[in-house]
């Protein structure tokens, strides 16, 4: 009977990364088909794609992204995050509610919503516009993670903090933003990953420089080639070493 | 520094609930006050005031002589040490004790050193370099201190500061406070719910009850002659024994107490000012329903034959535990009555 659970764990798991480990094997095929049998192993399309200046600049473009519209929308989620814990403010539930209600809203929706917009109030679609569709789909989540971690604690730090002779730039920089940095650092993290991997916007809302997922797709419509092999892996590496500095920095430091 | 801060005329409401209510008390600079009193009598809205971090209804904050009444916590001469020490758990000790400080401008190597000699004075002059969540709870309370004392406040105001540590600690930690105080020489204003606390600290004691200051003065003054019921029962034991005024004289059971009231009163007395040795005024034969030993007196339940309705606690000396059912006769000084009129 013990042998069930660990099958079952085996199956799962296997289901799970089955595809990533596929993906990574024969980004490192020698031949010119990314299906078996894995001829092999070869450096061979990570050195070509690594020579290929616009995927490079995609690459490039996809980190700027992330990371500029993570720490935009970190920043206003904190805000948020401040005032509606610290303030009674009337229709503050509802206020919240509005601020998580887009995490419901599909991608696809918000990228199109923004399009339109963008188009009819002329403003030209870019790398800008890509990061402000970002914002506005990783915001409610730094919202809804910072809020959550602001309590008593902090409170009553602020009140000392003010009782000592800190203004409030000073009460946040110094005292509400270091104690509350796990929880930022998370939303911080989290968003870059969310960003990293988006398309459907990136891709409705980019022209002429274009995210590394919008490159993919336009590399995906001249066939299969372990170039994209080698690609998905990098994008894959980026997410777990930015998904382990979020597990190492921050949850094994709170346990 | 210190300085002395007159209350004049307070109220403060929260929503219907009248929080505060005709506060007048003036407190000398260099002064130790606590308030006393149960948990909802205002004490700690007394001191939100003072801090700054309400703004009272009704009524003038004077602290040194200037009108702070409206003006914020950061620019008050005060600071206030809170009930969970409220440390920056991100800083180490001398960050921590020098935040005020570094508020007040004052460059790195001269803050560091200021903050040193504060927690130098409070003992933990080693631990500089440590965060608080390495530290003890009283080790914490100290940090909490220094941190208060360092900005050189002219007022420290203290709630409940002792509150969250045993009892043994806490013994400890009053005869240190009032140490430290005596030696900075600023002005203190203790909030606690601990009559023995505010009795082993304070130079005047001001108890509270519903809003209301009952009494204040100095804490054997207070003890012995309380001017309201409240505060007789208050700062310790009492036993309540009924009693009529005749306008001229108090008679109760035990006879006349020579105290000018009117109608119903209760005469009070603390149960170790009722003895077995002669006195002014005999009590007359009681019998023992239980008694005690506690070490330093015997505790014991008495119910005396001229009122065989009422039971009276007396602290005996330690020699002899009376047992039950024994008849003693009991004695006491009719100047340690104190006689309060009855509202009907």
């Amino acid at each position: 009977m013990r042998a069930l659970p660990w099958a079952y764990l085996i199956a799962a798991f296997v289901f799970i990364y089955l595809p990533v480990g596929a993906l990574v094997l024969f980004s490192f095929q020698a031949g010119g088909l990314p299906v078996p049998p894995f001829e092999g192993p070869s450096l061979r399309w990570y050195a070509e794609i690594t020579g290929d200046r616009d995927l490079m600049e995609a690459l490039g473009n996809s980190l700027l992204v992330a990371l500029g519209s993570s720490f935009v929308a970190v920043v206003l989620g904190f805000l948020a995050a401040y005032g509606l814990a610290r303030h009674v403010l009337p229709g503050s539930a509802l206020i919240r509610g509005l601020l998580i209600a887009p995490l419901t809203v599909s991608y696809l929706i918000v990228g199109l919503g923004l399009l339109i917009v963008l188009t009819r109030t002329g403003v030209g679609l870019s790398l800008v516009t890509a990061g402000i569709g970002h914002v506005v789909i990783n915001l409610p989540l730094a919202f809804a993670i910072i809020y959550a971690s602001m309590g008593a604690q902090q409170q009553n730090a602020e009140r000392a903090a003010r009782d000592l002779g800190a203004g409030e730039a000073q009460v946040i920089w110094l005292v509400t933003v270091p104690m509350l940095a796990p929880a930022i650092a998370a939303a911080f993290f989290l968003s870059v990953t969310l960003s990293w991997d988006e398309f459907i916007i990136a891709f409705l809302l980019t022209r002429f420089d274009v995210t590394l997922p919008v490159e993919i797709w336009s590399l995906l419509r001249s066939g299969l080639s372990p170039r994209l092999n080698a690609i998905g892996s990098l994008v894959f590496l980026v997410s777990v070493t930015v998904v382990l500095i979020l597990e190492i920095l921050i949850f094994r430091r709170k346990s | 520094m210190t300085a002395p801060v007159t209350l004049r005329g307070l109220n403060h409401w929260f929503g219907p609930f009248h929080a505060l209510q005709d506060i007048e008390l003036s407190i000398e600079a260099g002064e130790y006050v606590t308030l006393l009193g149960p948990s909802g009598c205002g004490k700690t809205t007394l001191l939100s005031v003072l801090g700054g971090f309400i703004e009272p209804t009704e009524g003038r904050v004077e602290i040194g002589g200037r009108d702070m009444t409206r003006v914020a916590p950061a620019k008050r001469p005060t600071t206030t040490m809170f009930q969970d020490y409220a440390l920056f758990p991100h800083m180490t000790l001398r960050d921590n004790v020098g935040f005020g400080l570094r508020m007040a401008g004052m460059g790195r190597g001269e803050r560091h050193r200021r903050a040193e000699s504060f927690l130098d004075l409070v003992g933990l002059a080693d631990a500089a370099g440590k965060r608080p969540h390495e530290l003890s709870g009283g080790q914490r309370q100290r940090v909490a201190l220094a941190r208060a004392l360092a900005v050189e406040p002219d007022v420290l105001l203290l709630d409940e500061p002792l509150g969250a540590l045993d009892l043994k600690l806490r013994r400890a930690m009053q005869d240190e406070l009032k140490a430290i105080q005596r030696k900075v020489g600023t002005t203190f204003v203790h909030v606690t719910h601990d009559q023995e606390e505010a009795m082993a600290i304070a130079d005047r004691i001001v108890v509270m009850n519903a809003g209301r200051i009952e009494d204040h003065g100095p804490p054997a003054r207070i003890y012995r002659e309380p001017a309201t019921l409240f505060a007789a029962d208050f700062m310790g034991e009492m036993n309540h024994i009924p009693a009529r005024g005749t306008g001229t004289a108090t008679e109760t059971p035990f006879g006349l107490l020579a105290r000018a009231v009117q109608g119903r009163a209760v005469a009070c007395i603390r149960p170790e000012a009722l003895g077995t040795t002669e006195a002014a005024l005999c009590i007359g034969a009681a019998i023992v329903r239980d008694a005690a030993f506690f070490g330093t007196h015997v505790r014991a339940h008495l119910v005396p034959e001229k009122a065989p309705d009422l039971t009276l606690t007396a602290h005996l000396p330690p020699a002899s535990l009376p047992a039950p059912g024994e008849s003693l006769t009991l004695w006491a000084d009719p100047d340690a009555f104190r006689v309060y009129a009855l509202e009907d």
